[in-house]
Parts: C-alpha cells; structure tokens; sequence
C-alpha cells in the first residue's frame, strides 16, 4: 500500500503516523499541501493531525481549501482511500470529503488523555482487524472535537451505518459521561457512504508500540494493508 | 472601497464559547444581559470601486472561505 502523507503548515502528527504506517507495510510519500497532484499508484491519502494554519479562521479551515485538497477530492471520488485524523479529521469536514463540523469542546477545555472507543463496526477497510463492539484505548488531544450535524445528516449517518467509533467508557457503555467535548451521539469517527473516507478525532498512531502505552491503534493501520485500491 | 463581513452562527447551534461570555458578563454584575451569541468580523480593504462586483466578489469568498455555512450565515456590508 502506497500512503500519501500531507503535511501543512502548522502539521504536527505527520511523523507518528508514518511510523505507524510503515510499522504496518506501507511505503510512505510525504506531500506538500502546495502539490496540486498525488504521487502515481497513491492507494490511501493522510491528512495528519496538528494546528495547520494555527487553527485561525476555524480548525482546519484553511487548509481544507489547500491545493492538494482537489487531487484528495478526485481521488476519494474515484474510491481511494483517505483519512484524517484529528485536525485531518477538521480538514475532511471543511474540505466537503465528510459532512459536519468539528465545533469547541462543550466544556471549552482542551482535552489531552486516554480514551475508550467502541468499534462500531468492523466490516470496513479500516476496522477489520477489530471486532464489532469491541473497545480500543486509545490517545484524544483536541480542543475542537464536538461533532455537530443538522438533524437530517445525523439521521443519515446513524441509519447507513457510517459512524465508525463512539467514545465509551472502559465496559462500553457510550455515556454523557464518557463523551469527552460534547459530540453528538458520542461520535468520535464517522465514515463517507463508500467507507473509502474515514475521519475521526482520536490517534491511533499514537498507540502502536507497548513501550509507548498500548497497540490498540495498530489495528486500523494492519486493516488497511489488506486493502489495495488503485488511485 | 472599505467593506465589513460579519459572520455569525446559525440559530439552534451551541456557542459554548457565547455562553461562556454570557457567564462572565453576568459574573462581572452587566445589568440586563439575556444571553450572548459570538460570531466574527472581517475588515476588509478593497481595490476598485464597482460596487456590485465587490459585493458578488465578498459573497464567494464567504462561501469559499469565510463561513462554514453548515453552522454559519454571513452579512457582506460595503462602505460608501
């Protein structure tokens, strides 16, 4: 598999998650934001976490319009894969891959922890690995990770399965306690129709080596290796 | 050609950081104060004085750029 890594400016995440995509068997391409074309045979595009642009405007904003968005564009509307992660995750939202909008944390805090997930389904390309309702632990770092949608893009999402984790506690249980910046129906990841996009606000790459915590984020990574797209 | 673009969130979507304002406004004792929306404002220069086409030009770059309109409605205003 052949990752595209995007890097913007004010991107901070890009080195993790290429370890974790290499660790897994990927070769990996670093792209500027300023490219206006993805390297031949791309199969997956990162859009990595970090602060692009400082966060002004709104997280996510500026660089949801950064050149290499178009050639991101075309290449999930032909089916190839893209994920974002974290501010990646604000970036799809902003750049139209993924409905919705990444608001303030209900509490205003930024919140920097350990969270559990549950998988919400394990039938797609980036969640194979896992189990249907199981729960991962995994690393949040966000101060704008409040999924918002109108009422009938909510709906849609629920009613063709496109949520793809929910923030739970350590049995699973998906509680207003557990949710940790207010998200609607505990959304922490939700996918595009085709399941080729997948954006959420936790790091898995941050959880892929014991010495470092845990290896429950290597499971979307090893998932993705077994899925080979031509771009 | 001077022109002013506010943008502000829609009715019905959460503004934590308006309620937080709202609180320290009650907190510092502002007498009649209901509650409290937050939104931007853009000062904007601009070249040229045709304005019909500053307007059209502002109102793509709103929908391009300046709000999200998922959760934001816009006001262009063009001075004089």
């Amino acid at each position: 598999m052949k990752a595209a890594v995007i890097t913007f400016p004010g991107s901070n995440r890009e080195g993790d998650v290429a370890k974790a995509l290499r660790q897994a068997g990927a070769s990996v391409i670093p792209v500027w934001h300023a490219e206006t074309k993805l390297p031949a045979g791309t199969d997956l595009v990162v859009l990595p976490g970090g602060f692009s642009y400082g966060d002004y405007l709104r997280t996510g904003a500026i660089a949801g319009r950064a050149n290499i968005m178009d050639a991101t564009r075309a290449h999930a509307a032909r089916g190839g894969y893209v994920l974002g992660i974290c501010n990646g995750f604000q970036i799809a939202c902003e750049a139209g891959l993924l409905p919705g909008i990444l608001m303030r944390n209900a509490d205003l805090k930024f919140v920097c922890k350990r969270q559990h997930l549950t998988v919400e389904r394990a039938d797609t390309p980036y969640a194979r690995a896992y189990a249907k309702g199981q729960v991962i632990d995994v690393c949040i770092a966000h101060g704008e990770g409040n999924y918002i949608a109108d009422t009938d893009t909510l709906a849609r999402l629920e009613g063709e399965g496109l949520v793809a984790f929910r923030y739970c506690d350590a049995n699973g249980q998906v509680t207003p306690a557990a949710n940790p910046n207010g998200s609607q129906n505990g959304i922490a990841g939700i996918y595009s129709p085709g399941f080729n996009v997948l954006g959420l606000m936790p790091h898995p790459e941050n959880l892929i080596d014991g010495l470092t915590g845990g290896t429950d984020g290597r499971g979307m990574f090893e998932s993705l290796m077994a899925c080979r797209k031509a771009a | 050609m001077k022109a002013r673009v506010t943008v502000t969130l829609k009715t019905g979507v959460l503004d934590p950081q308006g309620k937080a304002i709202e609180g320290a406004l009650k907190s510092l004792g502002i007498a009649g104060v209901d509650s409290v929306r937050q939104g931007k404002v853009f000062d904007i220069a601009l070249s040229g004085s045709d304005k019909a086409s500053a307007e059209a030009a502002l109102k793509t770059a709103c929908e391009k750029l300046l709000a999200n309109t998922v959760i934001e409605n816009y006001r262009v205003e063009i001075e004089g």
